[in-house]
C-alpha cells in the first residue's frame, strides 16, 4: 500500500493563504488544509473521492479561518 | 547532509526504507493530527501521540522521566537503539520528541529528512495497524535541562541582554497581529514577542519538499537576522514544538554551542502579568 495522486496546492480561503495537499491511499481520499504560515494543519478530511474529501477540507478550513482576530 | 555539523542526525527517506524493521532501530511517527499514523505509517514504525505521550497531562510540562521510561520499553527502545522520528507538519513533533530523548539522555537520535509528507510524496510503502513490538528495558538519565530555557531564565537574560533569542513563529504572530496562528484557537492574552527577539520563522529552514535547507544557506538566513552564536540562543515559539525544530537546526545542523528552547514560549510570555512585550516587526 502506499499514497496515490499526491497533491499540493495553495490558495487564499478567508483572507488567508492555504496549502490543501490531497493523496489516496487504498480506497480513501484524504485532503488536509494548512495555514501555510506557520504550516500548521487547519482541516482534514477524508472521502470516498477526491472532490468530497477537497470539499469537506475547504469548508472546515474556511470556517475555523473566517474565526482567526487580526488586531487593529 | 555532509555539510551539517552533525550530518549523522538526519537520515533520508531512501536510508529509512532500506533499515526500517532491522535490529537496533526503531522508527517512532510523531504527528501534529494523531490520527495521522493510522491512515498509514512507514513499515514497522509505532506512533506517538504528543498530546498524550510526549507532555505531562496534569501539570504544564514534558513527558515525566519515568513515563518517558515507559514509552520507551513499551516501544521496545533500549538505551543502544537507534531511534528515527518523523512526522507530519515538517517533523514539527518529531522534533519535539527528539528534544524530549535529549533531555533524558538517549544517545543515537535522527529525524528523516523531509518527515511524512515526503515519504508519502514519493510514493514510498505504508503499512497499517500497529507492529509487533517486544518491550525493552530502559532506565532514563537525569533530565539534561541545559538545552531547556526556563522562564526565569529568559527573564533575566532578556534584562540582561546576554542571549540571542530567535522566535520562530509566523511573521503575524510575532508582530502582534494576530494572537494565534491562522485557524487555531488562542491561547495567550496579549500578541508580540518577547522584547530584543529576532523573528525567523520556523519554515525558513526547510526546502519545499520538507528536507532541510543546506548548511550554507542556513547559516546565511540565522547570521543575515543576527543569530551568530556569539552568545547563548534561546529559540521559541507558541508551545515549544516549532521551536525545538529550530532548535535542531541551530545545534545540530549548524552546530552552535548554548542553544536552548523555551518550551513555555508565547503561551507562558503572552499570558504573563506585567511582562514586557514588543510590538511590530
Amino acid at each position: 500500500m502506499r499514497a496515490e495522486g499526491f497533491r499540493v496546492r495553495r490558495l487564499d480561503l478567508a483572507g488567508w493563504p492555504v496549502r490543501i495537499t490531497t493523496y489516496r491511499i487504498g480506497e480513501t481520499w484524504h485532503a488536509k488544509a494548512d495555514n501555510v504560515s506557520p504550516g500548521a494543519q487547519i482541516a482534514k478530511a477524508r472521502a470516498d473521492t477526491l472532490a468530497a474529501a477537497e470539499a469537506r477540507v475547504l469548508e472546515v478550513a474556511e470556517a475555523r479561518l473566517a474565526g482567526t482576530r487580526r488586531s487593529a | 547532509m555532509e555539510d551539517y555539523a552533525c550530518p549523522d542526525v538526519l537520515v533520508s527517506t531512501e536510508w529509512v526504507a532500506e533499515r526500517a524493521g532491522s535490529p537496533g532501530i526503531r522508527i517512532v511517527e510523531v504527528d501534529v493530527n494523531t490520527a495521522s499514523y493510522d491512515e498509514g505509517h512507514v513499515p514497522g514504525a509505532v506512533g506517538w501521540a504528543w498530546d498524550r505521550q510526549l507532555c505531562d497531562t496534569v501539570q504544564r510540562d514534558i513527558v515525566p522521566k519515568q513515563a518517558f521510561e515507559e514509552l520507551m520499553a513499551a516501544s521496545g527502545i533500549a538505551k543502544g537503539t537507534t531511534v528515527v522520528l518523523y512526522g507530519d507538519n515538517n517533523n514539527w513533533f518529531a522534533a519535539w520528541a527528539f528534544w524530549q530523548l535529549k533531555v533524558y539522555g538517549h544517545g543515537d537520535v535522527r529525524l528523516m529528512d523531509g518527515g511524512r509528507v515526503k515519504w508519502l510524496a514519493e510514493g514510498r510503502d505504508l503499512a497499517v495497524g500497529k507492529p509487533a513490538i517486544a518491550r525493552a528495558d530502559y532506565a532514563a538519565s537525569d533530565p539534561d535541562f541545559s538545552i531547556r530555557a526556563f522562564l526565569p531564565a529568559v527573564m533575566d537574560a532578556v534584562r540582561a541582554g546576554s542571549v540571542e533569542l530567535v522566535d520562530v513563529r509566523s511573521p503575524a504572530e510575532f508582530t502582534g497581529e494576530i494572537l494565534s496562528p491562522p485557524g487555531l484557537p488562542e491561547t495567550c492574552q496579549r500578541g508580540g514577542h518577547i522584547p530584543g527577539a529576532s523573528n525567523i520563522p520556523w519554515g525558513e529552514a526547510c526546502n519545499e519538499d520538507g528536507t532541510f535547507k543546506s548548511a550554507d544557506e542556513l547559516r546565511r538566513i540565522y547570521q543575515g537576522a543576527g543569530i551568530t552564536g556569539e552568545k547563548p540562543v534561546i529559540a521559541y515559539c507558541r508551545i515549544g514544538e516549532r521551536s525545538s525544530h529550530s532548535w535542531f537546526v541551530l545545534k545540530y545542523l549548524l552546530g552552535l554551542d548554548g542553544v536552548t528552547n523555551y518550551d513555555g514560549s508565547w503561551t507562558e510570555w503572552g499570558n504573563l502579568v506585567g511582562a514586557p512585550v514588543a510590538r511590530g516587526a
